[in-house]
Parts: structure tokens; C-alpha cells; sequence
């Protein structure tokens, strides 16, 4: 994979900055109104596509009454996402978005974990397109449903007007309960796992960027050691950090289910 | 490279640093009160605990939500 020519044309100590998420493209495919770029993000998001695929794949193709390596470990993973997130946020109603929520659980989590992949040190989420796709999808799908359970109608006006409040207060109500579900929901969604994955990226290229700077001189040298020993500790941070986006991506996508599902009352 | 230089320590760049720091604070006391009072709700009733890490986890994603919309916006005019 090609470096950003920012990272290797660096004289001095530049703090890493937002031209380090920029790829130029690698195969440039032109249609009559557009042009469509295959950078090395758009590469990331497939690999961990087929990543996802393949560990599938690999765990379920002969399962096993008794698990076995792959089986085993995925079978972990899905079974948290039916016992942690949708018996404990939905109910056993909610079964039936298993296989929605554990796709994105695991996509979610490898496109992050690519940031911490030697070699690759890129998470494909760091980009907007990503997180703001599977936003977009996870809103479609919550509103679909309510839509589907309650009815159009219904369904609006338990959004918008939520019961048991004294009819004034819903001239207040109202447009704040409008723009929090229908457009404020997506928008945190993504920005939330778009930001702290540019921000784990960041804060890596400054610690291993910085031990690189510290080492090539001899007066500052010594101070290569502690930096290095953060970037380290970072690195199993962001670990965790990747686990939790996952997870809170997808919790906070039950819970839009469940608020659609069930009208609060 | 000139490896002999001394290093000069230089802060360039412009306020939204200290807009993100700033945005960084109300979410940083959020997080303290959230989390602090989900232990001890856990403390208090362990058998209680699965249902209070759900509930604090999607406490913290709206919390956290605050400190990141500052910090892209600190990038988005820099």
C-alpha cells in the first residue's frame, strides 16, 4: 500500500493533520456524468467487507454442536449482540434484527480495528462515507419499522407528540422531538464513530510520529523512550476504543428500534 | 536534515484548539458524574449490574457525542 507523500516528505515535526486521511486514487473509472475514485479507503472498506465474510464463512460453513476455533469465537460475538444488546434493550421481540445488528457489530468493528492492522494503520471509518452510509441505513431501517408497526400516522405522532405532557408545552416539545429522532439521531451516529476514529488515528501518528522525531536528534533522544512507550499503551487503547464504537453503534441502533417498536408511554 | 539544530518548540494553528478544549470540559464532568453513579448504583445492587452498564453505555455515547462535535468542528475550520 502506498504512504501519504505527507508522511515521508516530512522535514521537520508537522503535527499530523486532516491531509493525512487523504488518498489520491488508485484506479479512476470514468462514467458519462461522473467519475467514480477507488482510493485506498474505499480498498479498506472492502477488505474488511470480505474480512467479515470470510471469518463467517470460515465459523459457520460445518457447524459444529460443539464449537470448535472460529465457531467458538464467533459464536461469542453473536451470541453478546442477542444477550447484551437485544434481550437487554429491546426484548425478545427484537430477535429477528439479530442478523442486522451482528453484521454491523462485526463490519463496524473490523473496519475500526484496520487502524491498529500493522501495515494497513488506517480505519476505514475514519472517513465519512462509511459512517455516514451506515447511519443512513440504521435510520431507514428504524423508521421503516416504526412506520411498519405502528402505522404512518401513529407512528409520527408518538415521534413528535409524546403522551402525558400538558397540550402548551407541545408547542416546546414538538420541533425538539422532530429534530432529535429524525435528524440529530444519524447525524450523532456517524459523527460519533467518524470522530473518535480520526481522533485514535491521530493521536497514534503523533506519538509514533513524534518517537521518530525525538530519536533522530541526539539531544532529545531520551525523550523518544516515554513517547514511544504512550504510543504502545495507544495502541491497545484504540483496541478498546474500536470494540466499544462497535458496540455502542449498535446499541444505540436497538435502542432507535425499540423506540420505534414500542411507543413510550 | 540538520540534526545539530536546537529544537525549537513553536505553537502555530488558531483558536479552535482551545474551542475543543473547552468543549472538551462539560462532557469530561458529564462522564465523571455518569460513570462515578452507575458504580455506585452497581455497588449498591450488583445483581442490578447488567441492566446499569446497558443504560450507562448509551449514556455515554450521547455525553461523548458533545466533546466530538467539537473536535470536527475544530478541524472543519482549521
Amino acid at each position: 500500500m502506498t504512504m501519504p507523500p505527507t508522511l515521508l516528505a516530512r522535514a521537520g515535526f508537522r503535527a499530523p493533520g486532516t491531509e493525512d486521511f487523504q488518498w489520491p486514487a488508485i484506479w479512476t473509472i470514468h462514467l458519462d456524468g461522473f467519475t467514480l475514485e477507488i482510493n485506498r479507503t474505499a480498498l479498506l472498506m472492502i477488505l474488511a467487507a470480505v474480512a467479515v465474510l470470510v471469518l463467517f464463512l470460515i465459523a459457520f460453513r460445518r457447524p459444529r454442536v460443539v464449537p470448535r476455533g472460529a465457531q467458538n469465537l464467533v459464536e461469542v460475538g453473536v451470541d453478546f449482540v442477542r444477550r447484551q444488546i437485544i434481550l437487554e434493550v429491546i426484548g425478545r421481540d427484537g430477535l429477528r434484527f439479530l442478523p442486522y445488528l451482528t453484521t454491523l457489530f462485526f463490519f463496524i468493528f473490523f473496519a475500526n480495528v484496520l487502524e491498529i492492522v500493522p501495515g494497513i494503520n488506517f480505519p476505514a471509518t475514519s472517513r465519512m462515507a462509511l459512517p455516514a452510509f451506515l447511519a443512513i441505513l440504521s435510520w431507514l431501517l428504524f423508521n421503516w419499522v416504526g412506520i411498519r408497526s405502528q402505522g404512518l400516522g401513529r407512528y409520527l405522532r408518538n415521534t413528535i407528540l409524546p403522551p402525558g405532557i400538558p397540550w402548551p408545552l407541545y408547542f416546546l416539545i414538538a420541533p425538539i422531538e422532530f429534530v432529535s429522532t429524525l435528524i440529530v439521531r444519524p447525524v450523532t451516529l456517524s459523527v460519533r464513530l467518524l470522530a473518535n476514529m480520526i481522533a485514535g488515528h491521530l493521536i497514534l501518528a503523533v506519538f509514533f510520529l513524534g518517537t521518530v522525531y525525538l530519536i533522530e536528534r541526539p539531544a532529545t533522544a531520551v525523550f523518544a523512550v516515554p513517547a514511544f512507550v504512550m504510543a504502545v499503551a495507544l495502541v491497545g487503547f484504540e483496541l478498546i476504543v474500536a470494540l466499544l464504537q462497535a458496540y455502542i453503534f449498535t446499541i444505540l441502533t436497538a435502542v432507535y428500534l425499540a423506540g420505534a417498536l414500542e411507543p413510550e408511554h | 536534515m540538520d540534526l545539530t539544530a536546537p529544537v525549537l518548540a513553536a505553537i502555530n494553528g488558531n483558536l479552535n484548539v482551545l474551542g475543543y478544549g473547552l468543549g472538551a470540559l462539560g462532557p469530561g464532568i458529564g462522564l465523571g458524574f455518569l460513570i462515578g453513579k452507575a458504580l455506585e448504583g452497581i455497588a449498591r445492587q450488583p445483581e442490578a449490574a447488567g441492566q446499569v452498564r446497558t443504560t450507562m453505555f448509551i449514556g455515554l455515547a450521547f455525553v461523548e457525542a458533545l466533546a466530538l462535535f467539537g473536535f470536527v468542528l475544530a478541524f472543519a475550520r482549521s
